[in-house]
Order: structure tokens, then sequence, then C-alpha cells
């Protein structure tokens, strides 16, 4: 499987001014193989409330079809600034993609949480593909989408 | 220029545009399939009826979809499983599969990418350019050649190849035109380069309760299936959150606990135009519109290789001319027009000579005749030859007219000089007709018109001298025409007449020559020839050729003419002392002037002596039994009666309706003029009924023979030369 790694300074909201407040955070997402093109995946952190709190990667850079990732559209209006920097090629059936980042440490156990939007061509759109608690604890541990997403894992 | 715009783009880009051609062929099945195959919602349902059906089938339903085709998909989650399925309208229960066709989408990829992601993309796309550059400079060039828009349908000539590219190309550029510029459009809607509506920002009031029914909601109630695009549910157990509406009009939202409008946004302008393209790209919406642009696409495969082959035959038949220079340019502009070429050989020997002399040159065809762009241009030189009885040669279609539509004549003189044979009454018509048209423009000429007799280098060279003179500079001409490429022909039958009335004549059958792949391709030689084409026969002893008329065509399997030995005739005396077996060198030159055409008008066959030769020809080449009255003059039925028996065993056929012949010698000479004239009634009756006047044979005849028609013809209102001017009378003369 070809995998995308890709080492974020990250812009966001998500960063801190210090690095030494962060921790590396590895990504792990892997497709099922459903049959279709190459599915765009917005990956996104909200708070406690489900409130949107920024963007971490965005698979697929066509802004045009960005609508079908429903829940991080609305969230954020379709802002391409929120992914700007942060965007790469969409993921094909069944490939992994794999990013590493550096997540601000107050983000963990504090009872956000990391979710994927997922939208194939011709395909169903399928927003809250994967919804895990930012835990300390469930680093590690896979998590199957409803849809598209074979698994998902983050490890620190 | 337009042809080089046709011609680089369509060689550089043939693989691109193949395939995106076939494979956007085969795609434009499937909007076609899915109207077909989808179940349709009855008229008049409306969207919360669907929604009602759907939702009992399928309670977690989650979207529902609505494609151009009218296909209904549903999506929904069921104890946490996806499902999907094609919706029947009629009950909301799954009837399909949603899964996307792989056929379809492996060629969707290829057709838009090659798979090769964003630079396959542009890639496409630079192929689509080229579709459409190629389709509008395709569509001048015809226009150019036939000679203006009204004759846009028009008949064409000349070898297959170059039929088939035309003939395909004006029924299939519609399609390419609309394909390609869609094509870009959409390419650039791809990669964000069109501006897009936006979606309607999201109510931040909501009325915070969830539960209404669908099938209650005003909106969903007023609209109508046909107008659906997509539904999407709220998300369960979020009271936030709100149904999406899309619909042919908009975008909206709708409360889950009132089912109130909250929000509306309509399709924008851009948007619009960006479905419509869309629509008309992809036929999805316009099923039969698809299927027809992918039949018209089919066809560039083939305008593909026709094009090669005409291409690379053009390169064959005209000399590289070295060093031409642009138009804008050149001090002296050299206008070639010319039908099968060899005007092009002269072209290129003025040329070298004039660029040797210290001038800037461009040779161009004539139908290429642009004034406005010679800005440079010192003296413009039309050298023509005559196509038929004055008409413009190919090369030179459109002159006269450009000639006549422009606001006045170019500011350089003009020389003229015309390319003919002395033998024919239209010698050098169509230069003629060019000086005259030039004159009456005010144009300008600074020598008068030249004439060059049978390609005479003689001619030529004192011509060059006159021009040189005109411009100041030494011009030594020394043209040697090339020659049409030779075949030997073996001869393998001959029939002899006349000898009793001292008019020896034979009729000679050659074999046919084997022809290769490539001249069968582009009808080059003796691959394609028909009766009343010619036959250039090279002497022993001469360079000059002689031309005979064939009285078979290639479909007979033999080559066939007929020689009346002239007294002290060098071409007539060896070919006349031919045996079997033996060979002479020949060469085609082909005679579309003179055909019966198609249809199923009468024909009415007027020859004499050896002229029956053509005639004999299209006799037995009428397998489809039109109508022919053939009226053959001789000297005397026991001697020169050429194809005797044949007419007899063709008349029983059905070949021949009707065979008149007129005998000279004797008591009482008769002249096949006189049988034209015993038979007036009759002839004027056939002419009234559209037939078609074929004449061959010498020149005293000929004009007999236009003399009786004028005379058969006068009660009717119409004259040989009017029926010349419909292509109804045509001669072959010696």
């Amino acid at each position: 499987m070809k995998s995308l790694l890709a080492t974020l300074a990250l812009t966001t909201a998500l960063t801190l001014p210090g690095l030494a407040m962060a921790r590396p955070l590895t990504l792990t997402t892997t497709l099922t193989n459903y049959g279709g093109d190459g599915a765009y995946l917005a990956l996104y952190v909200t708070d406690a409330s489900g409130a949107y709190v920024g963007s971490l990667w965005m698979a697929g850079d066509k802004s045009r079809y960005y609508e079908h990732l429903s829940d991080w559209y609305r969230a954020t209006g379709g802002d391409t600034a929120q992914v700007n920097g942060i965007t790469g090629a969409s993921v094909g059936a069944g490939r992994t993609l794999e990013i590493t980042l550096d997540l601000a440490d107050t983000l963990f156990d504090a009872g956000y949480t990391l979710r994927i939007d997922a939208a194939v061509e011709d395909m169903r759109d399928s927003p809250n593909e994967v919804a895990v608690p930012l835990t300390t604890a469930g680093a590690g541990t896979p998590v199957t989408g409803r849809r598209y997403v074979a698994s998902f894992a983050y490890d620190m | 220029m337009i042809r080089a715009l046709h011609r680089w783009p369509g060689l550089v880009a043939l693989a691109l545009v193949t395939v995106l051609s076939l494979s956007g062929a085969a795609l434009s099945v499937f909007p076609g399939a899915e109207r077909i195959a989808a179940p349709q919602a009855e008229a008049g349902m409306t969207v919360a009826t669907l929604v009602d059906r759907i939702l009992s089938a399928y309670p977690g339903v989650e979207q529902i979809r609505r494609a151009p085709s009218g296909r209904i998909t549903a999506y929904w989650f069921d104890q946490g499983a996806p499902g999907a399925a094609v919706i029947n309208p009629a009950t909301g229960q799954g009837a399909a599969s949603a899964d996307p066709n792989q056929t379809q989408r492996w060629l969707t990829n290829l057709h838009r990418s090659l798979f090769l992601g964003d630079g396959g993309r542009i890639a496409m796309a630079v192929g689509a350019a080229a579709m459409l550059v190629l389709a509008l400079s395709g569509v001048l060039l015809v226009t150019r050649r036939a000679g203006g828009w009204r004759h846009w349908f028009a008949r064409l000539r000349g070898p297959l190849a170059g039929r088939l590219h035309v003939e395909i190309a004006r029924i299939a550029v519609v399609g390419l035109v609309l394909s390609s510029t869609t094509a870009l459009w959409m390419t650039a809607s791809t990669f964000d380069l069109l501006p897009v509506g936006g979606v309607p920002a999201m109510p931040v009031e909501v009325s915070g309760e969830t539960g209404f029914a669908p099938v209650l909601m005003p909106l969903l109630v007023a609209t109508p299936v046909a107008e659906l695009r997509e539904l999407s549910f709220p998300y369960p157990g979020d009271a936030t959150d709100v149904f999406t509406l899309k619909t042919d009009r908009g975008t909206g939202y709708l409360d889950q606990g009132t089912g109130a409008l909250l929000a509306w946004t309509d399709l924008g302008g851009w948007e619009r135009a960006s479905e419509t393209i869309y629509m008309l790209h992809t036929g999805q919406g316009a099923a039969t519109l698809g299927l027809v642009l992918g039949l018209m696409v089919l066809g560039v495969p083939a305008m593909g290789v026709t094009g090669v082959v005409v291409w690379l035959a053009g390169r064959r038949g005209r000399p590289r001319i070295r060093g031409n220079q642009p138009a804008g340019r050149a001090e002296t502009i050299l206008l070639v027009g010319t039908e099968g070429g060899t005007t092009w050989g002269f072209a290129a020997t003025l040329h070298s000579a004039l660029t040797q002399a210290g001038q800037s040159v461009h040779t161009a065809p004539m139908s290429a005749f642009a004034p406005d762009r010679y800005a440079a241009a010192n003296r413009i030189v039309v050298l023509a030859a005559t196509y038929g009885d004055g008409a413009a040669p190919a090369s030179a279609k459109g002159f006269l007219d450009r000639l006549a539509a422009a606001d006045h004549a170019p500011d350089a003189p003009l020389a003229v000089l015309g390319f003919g044979d002395r033998s024919f009454p239209a010698f050098c018509a169509f230069a003629k007709a060019v000086a005259a048209a030039a004159q009456a423009k005010g144009w300008p000429q600074f020598m008068t018109i030249g004439t060059i007799d049978r390609q005479s280098p003689q001619d030529f060279a004192r011509w060059g001298r006159a021009l040189g003179d005109a411009m100041g500079v030494d011009l030594e001409l020394s043209h040697q025409p090339v020659l049409p490429l030779v075949k030997t022909l073996i001869l393998v039958s001959r029939h002899d007449y006349g000898a009793e009335v001292q008019a020896p004549t034979a009729i000679l059958r050659f074999a046919l020559p084997r022809a290769t792949l490539w001249q069968r391709l582009v009808g080059a030689g003796f691959a394609r020839f028909d009766a009343g084409d010619l036959i250039g026969i090279m002497p022993d002893g001469s360079p000059v050729p002689r031309l005979y008329s064939l009285a078979s065509a290639r479909r007979d399997g033999f080559i066939e003419i007929v020689v009346k030995k002239h007294p002290g005739g060098l071409a007539s005396s060896q070919l006349t002392a031919l045996e079997p077996g033996q060979t002479v060198t020949a060469f085609l030159r082909r005679n579309p002037g003179f055909r019966p055409g198609r249809g199923r008008a009468p024909l009415i066959l007027i020859g004499a002596g050896t002229g029956i030769g053509p005639l004999a020809g299209f006799v037995r080449g009428n397998a489809r039994q039109r109508p022919v009255h053939l009226f053959f003059g001789m000297r005397h039925p026991d001697s020169d009666f050429f194809y005797g028996e044949d007419l007899r065993a063709w008349q029983d056929e059905g070949r021949l309706t009707r065979l008149v012949t007129a005998v000279s010698r004797g008591t009482k000479p008769h002249y096949v003029q006189d049988a034209l004239r015993g038979d007036a009634a009759q002839v004027a009756q056939l002419i009234r009924d559209g037939a078609r006047v074929m004449v061959c044979g010498g020149r005293d005849m000929a004009a007999g023979v236009a003399d009786a028609l004028a005379e058969i013809l006068a009660p009717t209102g119409l004259t040989p030369a009017v029926l010349k001017t419909q292509g109804r009378y045509v001669e072959d003369v010696y």
C-alpha cells in the first residue's frame, strides 16, 4: 500500500506557539475496496459541544467538491483557508493515508473529538464517517468507519 | 495558413483525439441505457410522496438523489450498516444496485484524465483544444474548397481518402465543436477557473424540535420529483441539523421540527451554464443528444486515418518549395491554380529562379488568395491551369469569388500565366477569366497574359524572360516537367476494323497493372479509373505523351482504348502495330468532367469513329439499366462498326436502351447529327425529361452535333449553352 507521509508545521488553530507543548501524532487511515474513484477525506477536530475547532488534513484538492464533505463544509462554510497548506491528493480505494503532525497537548483528554468526513464521486456522501474522542488511552486503538474507512488509528 | 492550422494539430494530437473520441463514443451509450433501465416516477408525483414511500421501506434513510436520467438512489443506515439502492418510486423499495458501473467508471477516467490525475486532465484538455482547432480550421477549408457556405454539401471530387475525410467531417463537425468546447469549459470548471455559486449559509436559528413528518412539509409537497436533485436528512439525534433540499432551481434548508423553509438560494447564472454544458457534454439528461454526439465523434478515427493519407499524398504530389517566405514579407506572391498538380512544378522552378535573383517569394495555392496579407508585395503572379471547360481547377477554388468580394483590387500589379492544351477550345480559359476579372476590378497588370501549351518548356522559358524584363532582373527558367508515374502495360488482345475503308483502327485491351495498397488507398495511378478517363501513352522516340480516352473502368478488369492509325502518327502507328504480349508505357490522367454521373436520368450518348470508346465504356458499366440512347456515326457497318456485337449483347442485357447508327459512306452520306435530327422529337423529349448529353469524337462532329441540338431544342427554349452550364451537356473532343 502506498502511504502518504506528511510532517506538518501546522498553522491552524490547533497549533500552539511552543512545540514543547505539542506532541507528534501519526494518523493512519486505511480505506475499504469500495469500488469507486478516489475518496475525499476531511480530518478535523470538534470540541465537547460539537463545535468545529480546526482542520488537520484535507485529502482532495478540488474545492468545488468540498460541499460533499457536508459536516465539515457546514462547520467551515467551505472556507479553503481552513485547509490551506494541509491539502493533499484524494485517497484511492483500499489505499492508506498516513499523516504525521504535531498536535497541542491540551487537545488530549479534554473532550475533543477527531472526525473524518468522506465522499466519493457518484457514491454516497459520508459525513461523520469516523468520530473518535482524542484521549491518550485511545491512542493506537483502530476504529472502523461507517462506509469507506476500513480502519483509523492515531498513534503518539 | 489555415491548412497548417489544420494539419499540425491533427498530426500531433492524432493519438489523443482518437482516445478521446473512442472513449467518448463508448460513454455516450450509458445515459440512454440508464434512462431505459431506471424506474421512472409517475407524472406529477411530489417529493413528499417519494420520501414517504422510501422512509417506510428504509427508516434509516440519510440521503435521496435523483439523476438527470430520472434514476432515484437512496442511501441509508440500517443498524449501523450502510445501505444504498436504486429506488422504484412507485413502491419506495430498492430495485437495483446503486454501485457505480465499473466499465463506465473506467471509461470516464480514461476519457478525462488517461488515469493520470491532473496531468492527464490537462493533456486531455489539450486534446480537446486540438479537436476544436481542427474542427474550426476544417470548416474554413471545406468552405473554401467548396467555394462558399452555400455549397457546404456540394458533391465532392478527387481520391477516396479526401472525399471520405470531408464527407464525414461535414456531418460530424457540429458534434466535434460542441463536444470540444464543452470539454474545455468542464476542465476550466474542474480547475476552479470559473466562478462558482455558493451554498446558502446554514441557518443560525432552528426550532430545536424534531419529528415533523417530511410528508407534510409544504416545500416537499410543492416540489415535483422531476425537479428533485438531492434531499439530505438531518443527522439523527442532532436537533440543530436540518433537511437540505436541492432542486433544479436552487438549494434550501428545512426545519426538522416545523417543516418550515429556513433559507433558500437560487441557482446562479454560472451554475446554470455549467449544468447545461455538463448535460450537453455527457448526455446526462439528454440521452438522445448524447448518442448523436457519440456517433459523430466515431468519425474522428476515420478522419484521422484519411487525413494522414491526404497529407502524405499531398506531400508526394507537390514539389517542395524551398525557402518559401511568409506571405506578409514576400515581394513576389506566386499563386498556383492546378487540378492534377503539374503546375506546381513550374511554380517551384519560378520560385527558385526568383529567389536566386534576390527576390523574396511566397508561393501558395490560388485558393489561399488573401490580398490583405500581402503587405510587402510588389507584384502578384498567377499560374493557372484550366479545369474542364474553363472552370477553376482544384487548387484555385474560391479565388474569383474572393477577388470579386474584395473591397478593392490589391495594390501590387498582376501577371497571369495560363497553362493548357491548344487542341481544346477552352485553351487557358480559366487564366483568361482571371485576367478579365482582374481588369474588371481595376487590378493593374504589369504583363499581358502569357500561355503555356502542353507544358512546353520553351513557352515557359520565353515567358520567364519577359517576366525578368518587366522586373528588371535576368530570369532563366529551365523547367523539365515531371512526368506522372508511368506503368508498363501488356497488350492482351486486339480487335481490328476499318482496313476496307482506309481507316485501320484497333480496339486494344491491356492487362491491369498491379496496384500497391497505397495506390488503392489514395486512388493513385491505375488503382482507380473510369471510362472517359484518359491514358497518356509515351511513344518511343518522343517525350510528349499522347492522350486516349478509356473505354473501360477499373472494375471491368482491363484497360481498353480505341486507336485509329493516323498516317505518320508516331503513337498511333506504334499502338496499332502492337501484338498481344507486347508492351507500352503509359500513365493515367483523370477526366472527371466527362462522366455520366449518378442518378436515373436518361443518357444521350453521341459519338463518331473512335469517339465510341468511352461511350461504349459507359454502356458496359450500366449494370443498373439506366436508360441510355446511343447515336453512333461510322463509315460502313461492315468495316468500322466498333463494338457492334457487344452493343447488341448490351442491348439484350438492358444496358443500352436504343442504338441509332449513321453511315457516312455510300450513296446517301448520313452523319450522326443527321441521325439526331431524324429523331428530333424524341431527343427533345428526353432532354426535357432531364437527360444528360455526352459527346465524344472529332471537333467537326462535335460542332455539327451542337448545331443539330440547337435546332432540335429551339422549340423547347433550351440551348446547348444552357445545358452546358447545368452540367447536362459535356464533350470530350479531339
